[in-house]
């Protein structure tokens, strides 16, 4: 005989359905009423024409477009290269923070008072002191500014992310450590196979979310002259006192975020569900 | 003697662990430690196994002072298991990985042959249609099996076994202690922290009763179990009775 609800449990399916359907009307009501709010707001504040031409102008909008395509080239090099650079330098420093023993003492003192003093500097300041300071020296084969800010960018977001490392190799339980020593693996192998691969996948989210950061900030490379897209909007701002290049490359840095958010979303999904599938 | 303790003692702050403790191990033996919760059993085997530094006396294996500070002590790891009450395997790594790990990294055997050498074993326990899980995906007892297994594969000299069965559900201890006995009619010698009396009943040659970080008495099973000397031993066996697990 096939299974058929109760008529307990259809009354039940029944209620459900009901209450379903009651919070989404409520959802779309809400909704309208917030945009609404919101558009007349604006639309209808004094200034609302003026903060029109100046912001949003579509002619403007075209004409800078190519320019400001042109330099988030520039921004997107610059965000793989930096990416791959400043994760690689956290990882290592993490791991030298974590080494045991005084021979590793000026090891672990550097490392430490560089995740210390990087986390606190501006990144603008240390682009400055890079890519004005270090040329000053007159050294030979001093790199392009355009290396040095990248450089700058790498070792300010190598602190951080070293620290986002840190957190997940201690994350991972002492017993994980005794077991791999128990079967004879040194320091270093235990680290490799059993302690990284953890840690790295359990700190995948954050490590992510930095990386979302650090594709708006490699635009602070403008500062020391190369031209990405937020300088390349600047120039257009400057000769037409037009603010709708900003809006551009806005609108531009956030399309290219999107991607890299959803990536960050998805991996925090799944590092979630893994977490509560149980030990 | 494969395994001689003398006068080990561990002091953890103001704690004393184990005061003194005096143990030998013969070769092919298999020797139970029992003792209240605290008395050192798990601490003496981590001593063993080096990942515990003890802070007097010495112990040797195979006639080697492995207390030695200048001893290479992932060196004498690869000569000893150790299987954990809460069986710490690799959870990142499938069944097969977590066992070929020490094999293929620290022994330096190719792939292929760890691999075979690891279905064989997993053949032998029952769970070679396992290997390709994660431990996740396998019951306390399987995970134990496989723990056990990961040890195995290093052919250690000596196998220790810290309560390897007090995480688990009643009815998953049993396959725990099967392979345990296989194991010893292999002739592998193991020192194993129980609190299954009838299981150190039945498979231990020796038990010693652990009291205030010293072995307080030891002998066969039936005479420490069944007609103890000392009053202390006495005392304990008689809440185990009482607890109902002997």
């Amino acid at each position: 005989m096939t299974y058929r609800p109760s008529t307990r449990q259809q009354e039940r399916i029944a209620y459900r359905r009901g209450r379903a359907v009651r919070s989404v009307l409520l959802a779309a009501a809400s909704t309208a009423v917030v945009g609404l709010g919101l558009a007349f707001g604006i639309t209808g504040a004094p200034g609302w024409e003026r903060v029109k031409e100046s912001f949003f102008d579509p002619e403007t909008a075209v004409e800078y477009l190519p320019q400001i395509l042109e330099g988030l080239l520039l921004n997107l090099k610059l965000l793989v290269v930096c990416a791959t650079c400043a994760l690689t330098l956290g990882l290592l420093v993490a791991v030298l923070r974590t080494l045991r023993g005084p021979v590793f003492f000026p090891v672990r003192a550097l490392a430490t008072g560089y995740t210390y003093s990087f986390r606190g500097l501006p990144l603008i300041i240390v682009i400055y002191l890079f890519a004005f300071g270090i040329p000053g020296l007159r050294l030979q084969g001093t790199p392009d500014v355009l290396v040095l800010g990248a450089a700058a960018i790498i070792v300010t977001y190598g602190a951080y992310l070293a620290e986002v490392f840190r957190a997940g190799i201690e994350s991972v339980h002492p017993s994980q450590i005794a077991a791999a020593r128990s079967l004879g693996l040194s320091y270093r192998q235990a680290m490799r196979h059993v302690v990284l691969p953890q840690a790295v996948r359990r700190v995948a989210p954050p490590l992510l979310n930095d990386t979302v950061a650090l594709q708006k900030d490699v635009g602070l490379i403008s500062l020391a002259g190369p031209i990405d897209a937020i300088r390349a909007a600047q120039i257009g701002v400057a000769q037409d006192a037009d603010f709708t290049p900003y809006i551009v490359a806005g609108v531009l840095f956030v399309l290219l975020a999107l991607p890299l958010i959803s990536v960050t979303d998805w991996v925090t999904l799944r590092a979630a569900r893994r977490q509560n599938a149980g030990t | 003697m494969l395994l001689e303790c003398r006068d080990v003692r561990k002091v953890f702050g103001d704690h004393v662990i184990l005061d003194g403790l005096t143990l030998d191990v013969a070769e092919h033996e298999v020797v139970a430690l029992i003792g209240a919760s605290g008395s050192g059993k798990s601490t003496l085997l981590r001593c063993v196994n080096l990942l515990t530094e003890i802070d007097d006396g010495t112990i040797t294996l195979d006639g080697d002072e492995i207390t030695d500070p200048r001893a290479d002590p992932d060196a004498v790891r690869q000569r000893i298991g150790l299987v954990f009450q809460s069986y710490n395997l690799f959870p990142h790594m499938t069944v097969l990985d977590n066992i070929t790990l020490a094999p293929v990294r620290v022994h330096k055997k190719p792939l292929k042959d760890a691999r075979e050498q690891a279905l064989q074993w997993l053949d032998r326990v029952g769970l070679a249609d396992r290997s390709d899980a994660y431990p996740d995906r396998l019951s306390g007892g399987q995970q134990q099996r496989v723990a056990i297994v990961r040890a195995l594969v290093n052919s250690p000299r000596l196998l220790l076994l810290d309560e390897v069965t007090s995480a688990l559900d009643p009815e998953l201890v049993g396959e725990v202690l099967s392979m345990i006995r296989d194991l010893k009619g292999e002739g592998m010698t193991m020192v194993l922290a129980t609190h299954e009396m009838g299981f150190a009943k039945q498979v231990a040659d020796r038990v010693a009763f652990l009291d205030g970080g010293r072995v307080l008495e030891q002998g066969p099973p039936e005479q420490v179990l069944g007609d103890p000397v000392e009053a202390r031993t006495r005392q304990f066996l008689a809440r185990i009775i009482e607890a109902g697990r002997l």
